[in-house]
């Protein structure tokens, strides 16, 4: 395994990957000492414990290792951090020692307990949990990914833990007060995907953390406990508040108190309001807050009574007002008459969300024609082609474009089409990144972007209608895709979608070597595709597939890739709990998780969900009802 | 691209039908009636439903935003071979949209019909006698009588309404007692109907004001007098 460690690899990071094989660790000693071979988010501790390293008497390089803590210190890339730590053990040692990010990609493939014995100086922890499709309710609700225990082990390990980054995690008020109470340097909170919490749990950080600059809550649920969160901050002070983003939070917020937390809050800098903010009151906080660099606009809609008497505010003025303003998003209830307000910025922004907002082509073109440095642009698809070939004429920098469906079914019309997507490859020549939902698409259109888009390294088409070939030609859109993954040489993340057989998946085999991240739904014809893909692409990381018709021949082709990927998850596909077995007892550091999902009918033995991840740790010990561990 | 009306949201998100306790009904024995918040669903249980004309009048607006469309995650059983997709059925969890972005769209139909089915008196003037100035205020930025009482308050420091509009709806059944409330406030809030006529404020429930409102007028207690037996008439026609 190890000679190909350059070839295989792990995380974001192209790390060498985990070594989960005893043998390997005796194997792999190196000139003076024994080393294991470990390496990013926590790895085998070598001898019988963690504790028998540390407690060994000074030898002779003591000096050395200070110059080496001195130096390690400097590395930021975890990657980096990760082959250094394999050098030898005093490297080891020392890079632990000097690590203050800690990285868990998947919340389970090692205990808190370990991580936290190995890295003992961390200031920032980001922890991902649930697989994505779960986001798609395509998993029972409770699933696991509790960030309890590890608040709970780095409560007493990391007094100075200065920031908390988590996504797809179970938190609750609970974690969340014990947070406030545990870190008094705690400065950054940022909760994206994450459920199990509500304005209660807000309200103890908001109170607690009195140092805090980042608040962000990112597609998060937060149940409305009823407590006036905002009105915990502080009240007399200047805050340190740099950001606080709650577009996500659905339920009223104490506007009088949010006006005052603003005007105390010098440093702010990135603002998101939630929908429950009116257009008025958007106008009150910008013009105390002038200095904002992100703006998300709440409703943007219907401004209150004037009850003043006053003529509707200002909204241009104010907008002028905000010279450093390059990220504006929210639009949540967009009146489309009060765009015009945002015109004084337009030239400015990099970054524009408008994909909660129903405009259509006309509305959207009084804005984006100003905006000729866009690098971000996310947008619904009722601005229609139309809409994009006037992003495609203006937005000649664009790097990043999302178009999100306003209407998410199958069967509707479609506002875009490859009409879209090929203006838009023809006048975004350095797009990298961009995620496209429609109903209709051709071959054509995609191999055009493949060509005209050489820097492309994230491409997500989702054709909505299943099984959906080519509108003009009747044919698959195995071309299409087998010309993005031939012509755009940076590609590391892919979803597929429409009528594809094996053959796309052959080339997505031979082609997508340095495809990490794959997406898979009602796909290919047999075993053979996904055979492809885990035999030609040796950087796969995260594979998800749905409704596909692969079985237990193909999931036994990528044993020998297993524990270099972060995750595998099949669902509705054709395995078998005794092809899922097998692997299980092949492949002993792999949690293998069969989940069982009621709301599916079928007759057969078919495994609803497969969920495999390696792991240091073995079978959970929170899995629900509904999930099945097998060994 | 048209949004299709019928994906109207039924978790009764929707602001303008959601009641709060304060909402203030009927005086009937036995206080003010607050009305419970309802939050599953849009026929929300509502005090002066009592008066069986405006139960059919909330109830049929109701019932066609009831047999509005279903939500989209309707659950399906596998199939087994992917091949032949089922015809035209939804499937969970695809499109991948999150939950988030979808109920967006719904809430968002659900308060553009809900603004749509209710007529375009959102936003009316508002003078009052006397007063120099006009005003316009967005009906929709209120939920009872109480509030926009309120509203109209500061807005028009000067003029007092007395206890008019405290007790939001009024009883126009009891002519001493109308009587008496429009001899003691000093302005009186009246308002230009759909109909065309001018009609003392509080005489139906919330929102059938809202709908049919279309300018506020706030006149003096003595003149609005003259208004008091139309008010009582409509009433009476209506039970």
């Amino acid at each position: 395994m190890r000679k190909d460690r350059t070839e295989m690899s792990e995380d974001d990071d192209r790390s060498p990957p985990l070594d989960l094989r005893g043998a390997d660790i005796a194997e792999s000693s190196n000139k003076t000492r024994n080393c294991s071979g470990v390496s990013g988010s926590g790895g085998p501790v070598p001898g019988p414990g963690p504790s028998s390293m540390e407690f060994q008497a000074p030898y002779p390089d003591q000096v050395l290792e200070n110059v080496l803590e001195n130096v390690l210190q400097f590395l930021s890339s975890r990657r980096d951090r990760n082959a250094a730590s394999l050098v030898c053990r005093s490297w080891w040692r020392v890079e632990a020692l000097t690590r203050s990010d800690l990285f868990i990609g998947n919340c389970y493939s090692v205990s808190p307990r370990r991580a936290t014995a190995r890295f003992t100086r961390v200031r920032s922890v980001s922890i991902k949990g649930r697989p994505r499709f779960a986001d798609f309710n395509l998993m029972p609700p409770d699933w696991g990914a509790h960030f309890a225990p590890w608040v709970t082990a780095m409560a007493s390990a990391y007094p100075w833990l200065e920031k908390v980054y988590l996504k797809r995690m179970s938190v609750t008020d609970d974690d969340l007060t014990l947070l406030a109470k545990s870190f008094p340097s705690f400065k950054e909170l940022v909760l994206v995907c994450c459920d199990g919490f509500g304005t209660s749990g807000l309200a103890v950080i908001a109170s607690k953390c009195r140092q805090l600059k980042v608040l962000d809550l990112i597609e998060s649920e937060v149940t409305d406990d009823e407590v006036d969160w905002i009105a915990f901050f502080p009240e007399s002070g200047a805050t340190c508040l740099e950001s606080l983003i709650f577009d996500c939070v659905e339920c009223p917020i104490n506007f009088d108190a949010l006006e005052r937390l603003v005007a105390r809050s010098p440093s702010l800098k990135k603002l998101r309001l939630n929908r429950f903010v009116s257009i008025g009151q958007l106008y009150r906080l910008m013009v105390r807050s002038p200095q904002l660099t992100h703006l998300g606009t709440g409703s943007f809609s219907a401004s209150e009574g004037m009850a003043h008497g006053e003529q509707e505010p200002d909204f241009f003025t104010a907008f002028a007002a905000c010279r450093s303003l390059v990220c504006l998003s929210g639009f949540r209830e967009i009146l489309p008459d009060y765009l015009p307000a945002i015109h004084p910025i337009c030239a400015n922004l990099t970054s524009l969300n408008f994909s909660y907002a129903n405009i259509n082509a006309d509305q959207l073109k009084l804005v984006i024609f100003h905006c000729h440095k866009l690098q971000i642009f996310w947008v619904l698809d009722s601005i229609c082609d139309e809409g994009l070939q006037a992003v495609s004429s203006t937005c000649k920098d664009l790097r990043e474009l999302r178009v999100f469906p306003f209407d998410a079914r199958e069967d509707n019309e479609g506002p875009v089409s490859d009409v879209g997507l090929q203006a838009i490859s023809e006048g975004c020549r350095k797009l990298q990144s961009i995620l496209y939902f429609c109903q209709h698409m051709t071959n054509a259109a995609v191999i055009a972007m493949s060509r005209n888009c050489p820097d492309l390294e994230v491409f997500r088409l989702c054709i909505m209608g299943r099984h959906r070939p080519d509108r003009v030609t009747g044919e698959p859109m195995d071309e299409g895709f087998g010309a993005i993954v031939m012509n755009c040489k940076k590609l590391t993340r892919l979803a597929v979608s429409g009528l594809l057989t094996d053959r796309a998946f052959s080339y997505i085999g031979k082609y997508g070597k340095l495809v990490r991240t794959l997406s898979v739904a009602f796909a290919g014809d047999s075993d053979m595709g996904l055979k492809y893909v885990l035999e030609g692409c040796p950087r796969l990381q995260k594979l998800e597939i749905r409704d596909s018709p692969f079985g237990d021949a193909a999931l036994r082709s990528g044993l020998h890739h297993y524990y270099n990927m972060r995750f595998l998850w099949m669902s509705s596909c054709r395995l078998s709990p005794q092809g899922c077995q097998e692997i299980a007892r092949a492949l002993p550091r792999l949690v293998v998780e069969v989940i069982r999902d009621d709301a599916i009918e079928h007759t057969d033995e078919t495994v609803d969900i497969l969920y495999m991840y390696r792991s240091l740790e073995g079978p959970r010990d929170d899995a629900p009802g509904f999930v099945t561990i097998l060994q | 691209m048209e949004v299709s009306r019928k994906m109207a949201n039924m978790l009764g998100t929707d602001r303008d039908l959601n009641f709060k306790e304060t909402e203030l009904c009927l005086g009937l024995p036995g206080g003010g009636g607050s009305c419970e918040p309802e939050t599953a669903k849009p026929t929300g249980k509502r005090g002066f439903s009592e008066t069986v004309d405006l139960k059919l009048i909330l109830q049929s607006k109701e019932e066609s935003m009831k047999n509005a469309s279903k939500e989209n995650n309707q659950l399906l059983p596998c199939t087994k071979d992917p091949a032949k997709p089922p015809a035209k059925a939804q499937v969970v969890g695809w499109p991948p949209v999150r939950s988030c972005r979808k109920n967006m769209m719904t809430q968002k139909n659900t308060s553009e019909e809900g603004k749509k089915a209710n007529g375009s008196a959102a936003l009316v003037k508002v003078c009052m006698d006397g007063a120099p100035y006009l005003r316009k205020v967005d009906l929709k930025m209120y939920k009872s009588y109480q509030e926009l009482s309120d509203a109209l308050a500061k807005m028009f420091s000067s003029f007092t309404m007395g206890n008019y509009g405290a007790q939001g709806m009024i009883d126009f059944m009891n002519e001493s007692k109308l009587m008496d409330l429009l001899n003691s406030s000093e302005y009186v809030p009246t308002y230009e109907d759909k109909d065309g006529d001018w009609m003392l404020v509080g005489d139906v429930p919330w929102e059938m004001f809202v709908e049919s409102c279309k300018r506020l007028r706030l006149m003096k207690g003595s003149e609005a007098i003259g208004l008091a037996p139309r008010a009582m008439e409509k009433c009476k026609n209506r039970s």
